[in-house]
């Protein structure tokens, strides 16, 4: 297991490639690095193809017979759709600008989790397939033929990319190897080649609602157990509603954040910010998933998972939609729920009830981010605060890659933390903002049995937590995304220990003062405050 | 091996004129066939690929955000890195095709005892930037030997690229970027481990071809003098329809001319096409109003969803325990 690994063994990488090209080693799949297949009744259930059962390990991987067929046209069809596609295998060259700018490169320094070699994966069979050179010249023209042994290795590194899109930013074409993993995976699933930590939570978050599963009643408990804590750690009672009818806003967050630490923590901080500004809001037990698994899976699970945030909205008759922290989330909503199922013409622009500010930049969609929302109350002084109560902390700020790299919510949380925490200390420019790198298990890969890629995929960010955790005595990664508080844990705990992960709004909750609460000793977390002296900026 | 064959092809492309120009009826060839040919080629797979990138629809709005997002009104957006209009857009464009913004951002990661670092790592942007607009500037150039008269802008350009004085003719400081751009690029990839293995034959020939084309240029300039008078009536010849071989062409000026159409021919099947794509690159020329306008794929298909009713009917009773309100009882 990985956690067996010492930091030592894992730190053992070596940047320089080894002697024998990539076309001419053949994949060698490693347990803690890949994560288990698809169940088939999860593949069946959704309506996907090719279920069937299989293990990576294997030689045989019980693919249909015409499989080579059904990747050919799988990939002719992507080409006709994307325009992306069709211009990223075509006009790369190999500069390398993208090669270490890949945080599974960084941690691993596996040469085919450089970016462009992973593109290059495809793109040699796009070369052999699909180009007349490549059809005359084969390999010189850098074409590769479509083997059991070449599909098996485009599967072990298209699950080794979290579709960051770190390299984009570099490329000097823009070319997006995010962009090329998520329709090599779409590819991929036509063979039913799926994992099951993506597959699992689609067919949950289809038959049930949301990725884990919980059904009606379940999500409504939860969220009632985490009001019952509020009430003994605060004081101050709430009483969100469900489905209700005629409110003015529908509110919908990853369910990640329903279930499991330290994500409860934030949802109990919507619970409270809500509360204290008297927001006229309704949580859904149907449409209790804004995160999208779909999306690591094709563009239409992608669609169809994401049309129930707007038949809901529609449905329960509300004017707009605010959306929790969550990076992947909010990739979708951002770049895609308007054009998946807009136009949203049932909803009206969004106005803050509190402030009166028109969110112009959701004048299409309907839909904003609860960073957007709390900045915006920030700044007009409607939320009662008391800093000190996060004076014991020591925050830095991890941007997620989607919200930086497919949106650019960058300015608002720092706003944010800094009016609710006086001590807060940027991590290097390069690892931050646009630059940021992922926590390592993005994209459907916060799976268990991938520890290893996960903590190596995890490394640059852990890193430049260390850095400032050695400089300032940071102690808490703040953030806005239901995935990083799922899996930072881990990372820190392995790479950096004594490091927690806070959402924006667990932080924010934590400074609120409420109407008629109580003397505030607890935090969210139940743990006493530490009382600093004086509460002064240090 | 892919250096060796690509350098291969690159000495036969030049050893074909070089033999082939003594034969007299074989200087046509060279000079007149091979140059129309490529030029046509050049045009129509250039306009061919560009028209079949541009078949494919851009289904979703995909721009790689690289900093602030329009957003509250004081909240100062990253206008160029993440433009949210078409001037934006525009901007962002110039800047990426002109001074290359995204290498410019490069970076260089190094473990140093377990510690992450990134410096930067400017020699590619500029080595990059020095060689394409040298490269450009003399194609543009090139002109002077096409048209007659000459305009006085390529007068201009002449005059200041040649600015320097040295030597008699004088020596182009475009000659010089050009020859050190593209040894630079090679020889980052001939050395750099990691550049090395990721690259293609079709990486190092065009490279050579190029380096060729720049050698056999400077020759002709500096050291084999073939008749300049000459060699402007055949090029004039060329781009007024009228080709014909004057006498007095040395066999240098056939092999940089066999190059230059190979160079041509080549380019629209190859990842020199970068040139066009970079135009229609997606995750570049789009504004991030994705929340402001809706995008429309055009192919957009319905999906089959799990409606609310549906919803409701298997979890009604549930939903009715827990005091969820329902549609129908
Ligand atoms: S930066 Fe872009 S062009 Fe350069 S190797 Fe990477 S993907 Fe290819
Ligand atoms: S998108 Fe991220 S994970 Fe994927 S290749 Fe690029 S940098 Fe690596």
């Amino acid at each position: 297991m990985a956690k067996d690994l010492t930091q030592k063994e894992m730190l053992r990488i070596d940047y320089n490639p080894p002697k024998s090209g990539w076309m001419d080693t053949p994949v060698k799949i490693k347990p803690g690095i890949y994560c288990h297949p698809a169940k088939p009744e999860k593949i069946t259930d959704v309506g996907m193809p090719n279920a069937h059962t299989w293990n990576p390990l294997d030689e045989d991987w019980n693919l249909p017979a015409n499989w080579q067929q059904i990747f050919f046209e799988g990939m002719r069809e992507r080409l006709d759709k994307h325009r992306s596609f069709k211009i990223f295998m075509d006009i790369c060259v190999r500069c390398g600008a993208c090669a270490d700018k890949c945080h599974f490169f960084l941690g691993s320094g596996d040469p085919k989790n450089m970016p462009v070699v992973r593109a290059e994966l495809l793109r040699s069979i796009y070369r052999k397939e699909f180009t007349t050179a490549g059809k005359i010249l084969g390999s010189l023209a850098g074409g590769r033929e479509l083997t059991p042994a070449v599909l098996k290795e485009l599967w072990y590194y298209f699950f080794q990319c979290t579709e960051c899109r770190r390299c984009s930013l570099f490329c000097p074409y823009g070319i997006d190897t995010a962009e090329i993993t998520i329709i090599g995976r779409e590819i991929l699933n036509l063979l039913g080649l799926n994992i099951n930590w993506i597959q699992e939570p689609v067919s949950n978050c289809y038959h049930i609602g949301n990725h884990l599963g919980l059904k009606p009643h379940t999500f409504k408990e939860n969220i009632e157990f985490l009001r019952d804590d509020i009430e003994s750690y605060v004081g101050v009672r709430i009483e969100p509603t469900f489905n209700r009818k005629g409110a003015e806003v529908l509110f919908v967050t990853p369910s990640g954040d329903v279930f499991a630490e330290p994500g409860i923590y934030t949802l109990m901080g919507y619970l409270m910010l809500f509360e204290h500004i008297g927001l006229d809001y309704t949580w859904s037990t149907y449409a209790s998933e804004s995160g999208n698994f779909g999306f690591f899976t094709s563009f239409e699970m992608a669609k169809r998972l994401n049309a129930k945030i707007y038949a809901e909205a529609k449905r329960l008759g509300v004017k707009f939609i605010i959306g929790g922290e969550c990076g992947h989330m909010w990739r979708v909503i951002h770049q895609y729920m308007d054009t998946f199922n807009g136009p949203a013409d049932f909803l009206e622009v969004p106005v803050s009830p509190m402030t009166g500010t028109t969110f112009e930049n959701a004048r299409s969609s309907k839909m904003i981010h609860i960073t957007e929302f709390t900045a915006d109350l920030i700044k007009h002084g409607k939320l009662k605060i008391d800093p000190s109560r996060n004076n014991h902390m020591k925050v830095t700020f991890h941007d997620s890659c989607n919200t930086s790299r497919a949106m650019g919510i960058l300015e608002e949380p720092r706003y944010v933390i800094n009016n609710v925490c006086k001590h807060f200390y940027e991590m290097p420019d390069t690892t931050i903002r646009e630059q940021t790198f992922c926590c390592g298990s993005g994209s459907g890969l916060n799976a268990s049995e991938n520890m290893e890629i996960r903590l190596r995929g995890g490394l640059p960010r852990a890193n430049a937590v260390k850095y400032v955790h050695e400089k300032h005595g940071v102690d808490t990664v703040a953030c806005i995304c239901a995935i990083d508080r799922a899996v930072l844990p881990a990372s820190m705990e392995y790479w950096v220990p004594g490091v927690k992960v806070a959402g924006v709004s667990e932080l924010v909750a934590n400074a609120l003062i409420m109407e008629g609460e109580g003397e505030r000793t607890l935090n969210l977390r139940g743990e006493e405050i530490p009382v600093t002296e004086g509460g002064d900026n240090v | 091996m892919g250096v060796m064959l690509s350098l291969i092809a690159v000495l036969v492309i030049v050893l074909v004129p070089l033999a082939g120009s003594q034969v007299s009826g074989l200087q046509y060839v060279f000079g007149v066939f091979f140059p129309y040919a490529g030029f046509a080629v050049l045009l129509a797979g250039f306009v061919f690929k560009v028209l079949n990138w541009a078949k494919s629809p851009v289904p979703f709005r995909i721009p790689t955000t690289a900093g602030q997002e329009f957003s509250l009104p004081w909240i100062k957006q990253a206008k160029l890195d993440n433009p949210s209009t078409t001037t934006g857009v525009i901007g962002r464009m110039a800047f990426e095709i002109l001074a290359f913004r995204s290498l410019f951002r490069n970076t260089k990661a190094e473990l140093r005892s377990g510690n992450l670092i990134y410096g930067p790592a400017k020699w590619l942007w500029l080595g990059a930037l020095a060689f394409h607009w040298a490269f450009f500037i003399i194609a543009v150039r090139h002109l002077r030997l096409f048209v007659q008269p000459i305009p006085g802008w390529v007068e201009f350009l002449d005059k200041i690229d040649s600015i320097m004085q040295i030597g008699t003719p004088p020596v182009y400081i475009t000659d010089v970027l050009l020859i050190g751009g593209v040894t630079f690029l090679l020889l980052r990839r001939l050395l750099i481990p990691r550049v090395r293995y990721i690259s293609l034959p079709a990486d190092y020939f065009p490279l050579f071809l190029i380096l060729a084309i720049g050698t056999t240029g400077i020759l002709m300039r500096f050291f084999i003098r073939t008749d300049i008078v000459a060699v402007k009536s055949l090029l004039v010849g060329l781009a007024t329809f009228h080709p014909f071989i004057p006498k007095n062409v040395g066999a240098i000026f056939f092999i940089h001319a066999t190059l230059v159409s190979v160079l041509m021919a080549y380019f629209p099947f190859s990842k020199l096409m970068h040139l066009g794509g970079i135009f229609l690159s997606p995750t570049r020329n789009l504004a991030n109003n994705n929340r402001m306008v809706r995008h429309v794929n055009p192919w957009s298909y319905p999906v089959k969803v799990h409606t609310y009713d549906e919803y409701e009917d298997e979890f009604r009773d549930l939903m009715k325990g827990a005091g969820i309100p329902v549609e129908r009882e």
